[in-house]
């Protein structure tokens, strides 16, 4: 292990091709795997942001905010039955003229109405206001701004930034149940629903003790099929497009790990083939085959190590730089640790297709030749 | 054939009806054909015979690298001739040292990290094994070199850092290919007169490979090799 790492420290030329490619590969890895989160939370976030035990949709919705209806009877009989805390929510999917901008400019916002605050956003603002996500930045709002929502021009104060909260693509805007349903009401008449119905329900169990069964099994208990209730994580997945976005980048990011794989193979094979005349020497004067091999390992390793931190750096920097809302970008501690744990598995993997090679070498290869 | 030395102590190394033979394809090509030789303790024995004779696959059998396909091989008391491959390595990083033709030092380590490199490859001592590879410099006439790559040596001071990793373990017997070859005739007799010394100075065998004539003047006795059958 010594001689590996004082081979690195001492010839580092030697190793800076596969570390500046595996470098590449790791920005990339990571970059790509931001971009998945980024898009995900994108989609996500207003759903991933809720303090619930379970969400509650009509049965007909397929978990479908647009779709689901919530009647009050509904609502009553879960916190008569069940005695946990409800809250209405709803949204609906909206362009916003900003200030300044021009009038076909317009921000991309999904309008919330909230009675229990999700986590990272305030209690709910006071009529005509809203709490915005801080993505709008990027469409030139500031805190202060009279937004005019959808056709009609129905207006919205921003009194405040919050975070992840964007919905199908769409920024937050979280505002009181009777801005939402007013907004709702004037921009999509056909989707309006009547005082008291919600398009879903936040359900918090408490310190409420339901025998050992999930909220969600516990919510559909009382109803005959009726309503559909799911974890936070559930509806998460049951957002359109969700399931597929992150099949298609993990199978992105699946090919670079494997190119990441053929890179570290490749490189350590034909490091190998260059040390032949030494492992020969080195297995003459009592070196085992697996020490040799472990030196492999600890150099593909260490460069893989470099390479990733190097990576990381690269990846953070970007982070901050690109402004929110430009690109979908979320780069966090377990993306990078995640992709550093592959590119590792994959140098392992790498440095295990010249363990053959290195059990070949002959021993007598020292001595001139075998024969 | 037989090539013994006449010591009553137990030798160095002692072979009886060793054969070797290698299958390249349908055919059988004997390279070492029932050799005996031992070497006693103490003695530099000279193996001389052109290329091909079957010098290097004897050396490569009497330091455990290779196996013989027949025959009784005993080093320092020790059968070998029945290990397998983990034994044999275990066998050479304790019993046996080697010098080889082109010196083959770790290019990327000091004159005192390629003697302690027989330490981390094998026993792992630790602090024993860097005061030996210190004393083994200093009697070497390497002290003021302990830091200085192979690069920065001549020819000679790489053959003594040679010479003095094939001591590291102690060995009792050391095995010598062509260790002056790569030499000039001077410097040739040095590291000669360099090993002599050095073995006497131990107590420790040495068998010599070459194909110089003039290197047998430096040793004990010299056995002949022809064809894969050894001469007295």
């Amino acid at each position: 292990m010594k001689l590996a790492l004082r081979e690195l420290l001492r010839r580092p030329g030697r190793f800076v091709t596969a570390t500046v490619i595996l470098t590449l590969i790791a920005v990339l890895l990571m970059f790509l795997g931001g971009l998945l989160d980024g898009l995900i939370r994108n989609s996500t976030g207003a759903v991933e942001a809720q303090d619930a035990d379970a969400l509650v949709f009509s049965d007909t919705s397929q978990a479908s905010f647009l779709r689901s209806r919530i009647e009050p009877e509904t609502r009553t009989t879960i916190e008569t039955e069940l005695g946990v805390e409800t809250g209405g929510l709803g949204v609906v999917l909206l362009g916003a003229r900003v200030p300044g901008n021009g009038p076909r400019d317009l921000a991309n916002v999904a309008v919330w109405g909230y009675e229990l605050a999700p986590s990272g956003v305030p209690a709910p603002p006071g009529p005509g206001e809203a709490w915005a996500d801080e993505v709008l930045e990027a469409d030139g709002v500031s805190v202060g701004d009279r937004l005019l929502v959808g056709p009609a021009r129905i207006p919205v104060t921003v009194v405040g930034w919050v975070e992840n909260t964007s919905y199908n693509g769409q920024a937050g805007l979280w505002t009181g149940v009777d801005t939402w349903r007013s907004v709702l009401t004037a921009n999509r008449p056909d989707a309006a629903l009547d005082t008291g119905v919600f398009q879903s329900l936040v359900i918090r169990r408490g310190d409420r003790d339901l025998g050992g069964v999930s909220v969600p099994d516990a919510v559909e208990s009382l109803f005959d099929g009726e309503v559909v209730a799911l974890t936070v994580r559930e509806a998460i997945e049951e957002i359109p497009g969700v399931t597929e976005q992150r099949g298609t980048f993990n199978q992105i990011l699946g090919v670079t790990v494997v190119i990441a794989l053929v890179v570290i193979a490749l490189f350590f094979a034909l490091l190998t083939v260059e040390r032949t005349a030494l492992y020969g020497v080195l297995k003459a004067i009592g070196a085992r085959s697996r020490t040799i091999f472990a030196g492999l390992v600890v150099q593909a390793v260490v460069v893989t190590l470099v390479a990733s931190a190097v990576a990381g750096l690269a990846v953070v920097v970007l982070d901050l730089v690109i402004p929110p809302g430009s690109i979908p970008l979320s780069i966090s501690a377990t993306r990078i640790i995640t992709s550093v744990v592959l590119l590792l598995v994959a140098a392992v993997i790498g440095c295990a297709f010249s363990l053959r090679r290195v059990l070949k070498v002959d021993p007598a290869s020292a001595l001139g030749s075998s024969q | 054939m037989n090539a013994s030395a006449s010591s009553s102590a137990t030798p160095a190394l002692h072979m009886v009806g060793v054969r070797k033979v290698y299958r390249v394809g349908d055919e059988e090509v004997v390279a070492l054909d029932h050799a005996d030789l031992t070497v006693a303790a103490d003695e530099i024995v000279a193996l001389v015979g052109p290329s091909g004779s079957g010098k290097t696959t004897l050396c490569s059998i009497a330091g455990g690298i290779l196996s013989a396909t027949a025959g009784s091989v005993v080093v320092g008391g020790e059968e070998i001739s029945g290990y397998n491959d983990r034994q044999l390595t275990t066998f050479r990083q304790n019993q046996v040292g080697f010098v080889f033709q082109t010196v083959n030092l770790v290019p990327f380590l000091t004159a005192r990290e390629n003697l302690l490199v027989v330490d981390e490859m094998g026993r792992r001592e630790g602090k024993p094994a860097r005061a030996r590879a210190d004393r083994l410099l200093e009697e070497l006439g390497l002290a003021d070199r302990a830091q200085n790559l192979p690069g920065q040596l001549s020819g000679g001071q790489k053959q003594r850092v040679a010479i003095g990793r094939s001591l590291m373990n102690e060995p009792g017997l050391v095995l010598f290919d062509e260790p002056t070859s790569a030499l000039d005739t001077e410097l040739g007799a040095h590291v000669m007169e360099l090993i002599r010394t050095e073995m006497k100075a131990r107590g420790t065998s040495a068998i010599v490979v070459t194909h110089d004539e003039r290197i047998t003047e430096y040793c004990d006795r010299t056995v002949r090799i022809t064809d894969g059958v050894l001469e007295a």
